[in-house]
């Protein structure tokens, strides 16, 4: 790894990564946007801030979560040692959490009462919902009929915890237009709602402020490591959709000699339309506020993203993910649908988890990367959430012993 | 005879308006709608009903500051096979057969894989005399304003309810052509208070730079008499769309502009009875 990455310093005043990142929205959303940078690093410097952030993540969340030794998944592999960040048993059973946690204080501090919040899996929509409800605030949250139906489980949850899920017909009915419909019901109503993003995507300063609060997932990592006496990781890995989970494990250990793999959807394969591997496959452009890698025509329509995860069936990609491939510092690879299914059975049978089929992604890779690492080596997994969600997906697959 | 174009062609325009004492009337089109070749006939109906200037419509997959009527007419135009490419061969077309300004609005992805300089270029030779880029506040111009301004093309920035005294007159300094002011918070379509009027009337007081054009939600002559009484005119687009949506003749179109440019002109304006021509 080069020393440059000592001075690593994004975003920067524009709010860009390299290349990538700006703000790229409607006039109509450039007075909330600097209102909300201006108030996001004002409380950042807040020790009272920070105290009631890091309060909430202990007493409501359940943090910090375990780092656990994966003794027979590593014993399966004979070669690197390999250690699960546990955001699965995040109380609402994923990382979304700590993001919404951090973005809801900072609503609260700017009295905004009215939340919004666009989802996916509904992950994103179950944790600002919740949060909502804890600190009794009215929640909207934009979710595409597709998705509704792929996580009806969710979509009961949110309704239980007081939100209005309000379904996105539009387009390909999952996350791109969820999202769309988003932006479209802040610019509308701009000085009363707070619009609470689920990954690290969107305009400045949205993926610095996720980043932050997400960073604590490789913070605790490293205390943990330190605290059992064992060395800094040489492998971090981590699904990428958005890449929230991968860049809140990523970032403390940027300075770090360590390589990163975030693992995108190959989908039905990278040959086929029908992935959402946006690093891989895609070409810089502007979606949704940002300008990052993409997944389009070759006229700059945003193309159908596919994945069996509803969580990463997403066109765009968080700005600083497209900054750190260029720059080289993360290498980001893919797998498919199937091998995504097969690794969240491997670790259902072996370590008696079973993840979100996002976090199967970065478990599956452990199949290409594994056999290039020694017995030395130490890599973390991010566990990016828990598989209840996915039951549906999971159960239809025919169980081999 | 050659018409200046660009830039020089909105000034003059707008500049004889003023003259005249008469607001602007623009209507919006989306390229392609509903059909791929029925654009120019629309256009030509818009100005022979009194629009002053053409706004074409860029279609984009994920139009995320318009409402579900544009995004439907977009998304019908993607589907009838629109491009960029196709645009500007239309445009080229159109040009032949009218003098009137057109300025293309539409979201930055697709020009960005075109090439900015490349389009721009191509844009202008077809006779293309302006561009609105909505997503593209004053922090990112960087990326376009240079290359717009190289060609002498109108550069149309926008102001929206939200924006401060400050950044009015800064989008004002960089804007050219003229100043959109966003009439409503919220997407396109929406229909707009009339309580917005004091707002239009506050940019017209701060802007010195342009004249001030105010869109987003006009729906009604009535609408459009109102709004253009405290600054230059109007920019009319989904009630244009959907009156093409239900009847995209020509004759229909241009009776309907007729109706929207009537309270424009300075004879009614001042309670006159005379019907201009």
């Amino acid at each position: 790894m080069s020393p440059a990455f000592a001075k690593y310093q994004f975003p920067d005043a524009n709010g860009y990564y390299g290349a990538y990142g700006g703000r790229f929205v409607p006039e109509t959303l450039m007075a909330s946007l600097l209102e909300l940078e201006r108030r996001y690093l004002e409380a950042r410097q807040d020790p009272l801030f920070r105290a009631e952030f890091v309060h909430l993540l202990e007493e409501y969340v359940g943090r910090p979560t375990p780092l656990t030794f994966a003794s027979r998944l590593t014993k399966h592999f004979g070669k690197a040692q390999i250690y699960l960040k546990r955001e699965d048993l995040c109380h609402t059973g994923a990382h979304k959490i700590n993001n919404t946690i951090g973005q809801m204080l900072l609503a609260k501090r700017m009295n905004k009462s009215r939340i919004i919040a666009e989802t996916g899996a509904g992950q994103h929509g179950v944790a600002t919902a919740t949060v909502a409800a804890k600190m009794g605030m009215e929640c909207i949250v934009y979710m595409g009929s597709e998705d509704m139906r792929r996580q009806s489980l969710n979509v009961k949850r949110m309704h239980l915890l007081g939100a209005e899920v309000i379904p996105v017909e539009s387009g390909t009915r999952t996350l791109k237009d969820a999202t769309s419909e988003a932006i479209r019901d802040w610019v509308s109503f701009p000085d009363s709602t707070f619009y609470v993003i689920g990954s690290v995507v969107g305009p400045h300063p949205y993926p610095m402020m996720v980043r932050d609060f997400q960073a604590t997932i490789g913070a605790e990592v490293r205390v943990q490591l330190e605290k059992a006496k064992k060395p800094m990781p040489d492998i971090l890995v981590a699904c990428v959709g958005g890449g929230s989970n991968a860049m809140g494990l990523f970032f403390p250990f940027l300075q770090h000699d360590c390589r990163m793999i975030g693992v995108e959807a190959a989908g039905k394969g990278l040959e086929t339309k029908l992935h959402a591997a946006t690093l891989t496959k895609g070409k810089p452009g502007v979606l949704h506020g940002s300008y990052s890698y993409l997944l389009q025509q070759n006229d700059g329509q945003v193309a159908e993203a596919h994945s069996i995860s509803a969580g990463l069936d997403y066109p765009g990609v968080g700005p600083e993910h497209s900054g750190l491939k260029d720059l080289g510092r993360v290498e980001y690879v893919s797998v498919t649908d199937d091998e995504a299914l097969e690794a969240a059975k491997l670790l259902s049978h072996l370590e008696g988890i079973i993840p979100a089929l996002e976090s199967a992604h970065a478990i599956a890779y452990l199949h290409s990367l594994l056999p290039r690492t020694t017995e030395d080596d130490l890599i973390v997994v991010n566990l990016s959430g828990r598989g209840d969600k996915d039951m549906e997906t999971l159960s239809g697959v025919p169980v081999q012993a | 005879m050659k018409q200046p174009r660009g830039l020089v062609a909105i000034d003059e325009c707008l500049q004889g308006l003023r003259e005249r004492d008469e607001k602007a009337l623009v209507l919006f089109v989306t390229t392609g709608y509903p059909h791929l070749d029925v654009t120019a006939d629309i256009i030509l109906a818009a100005e022979e009903g009194g629009a002053d200037i053409i706004e074409l419509g860029m279609p984009f997959s994920d139009p995320l500051a318009d409402g579900p009527l544009i995004q439907e007419c977009s998304a019908t135009a993607i589907r009838n096979g629109m491009t960029l490419e196709r645009m500007l061969q239309s445009v080229e077309s159109i040009r032949k057969r009218t003098s009137i300004p057109l300025v293309l609005m539409g979201y930055i992805n697709p020009i960005l894989q075109y090439g900015i300089a490349r389009f721009l270029s191509e844009a202008s030779e077809a006779g293309v005399d302006g561009i609105i880029l909505p997503e593209v506040p004053l922090e990112e111009q960087h990326l376009v304003s240079d290359e717009i301004a190289r060609i002498n093309m109108a550069n149309i920035l926008l102001v929206a309810p939200t924006s401060s005294a400050e950044r009015i007159q800064a989008i004002d300094n960089a804007s050219t052509g003229f100043l959109y002011c966003v009439s409503s918070t919220g997407v396109t379509g929406r229909s707009v208070e009339t309580a917005q009027v004091d707002y239009v009337r506050l940019v017209k007081s701060i802007a010195r730079e342009n004249p001030v054009l105010a869109g987003f939600g006009i729906q009604t002559p009535g609408q459009a008499e109102a709004f253009a009484e405290v600054c230059d005119g109007v920019i009319v687009g989904s009630a244009f769309l959907l009156q093409l949506k239900k009847d995209s003749s020509r004759d229909g179109a241009c009776t309907w502009v007729r109706a929207m440019k009537g309270p424009l002109r300075s004879n009614q304006r001042y309670g006159g009875t005379n019907k201009s021509k």
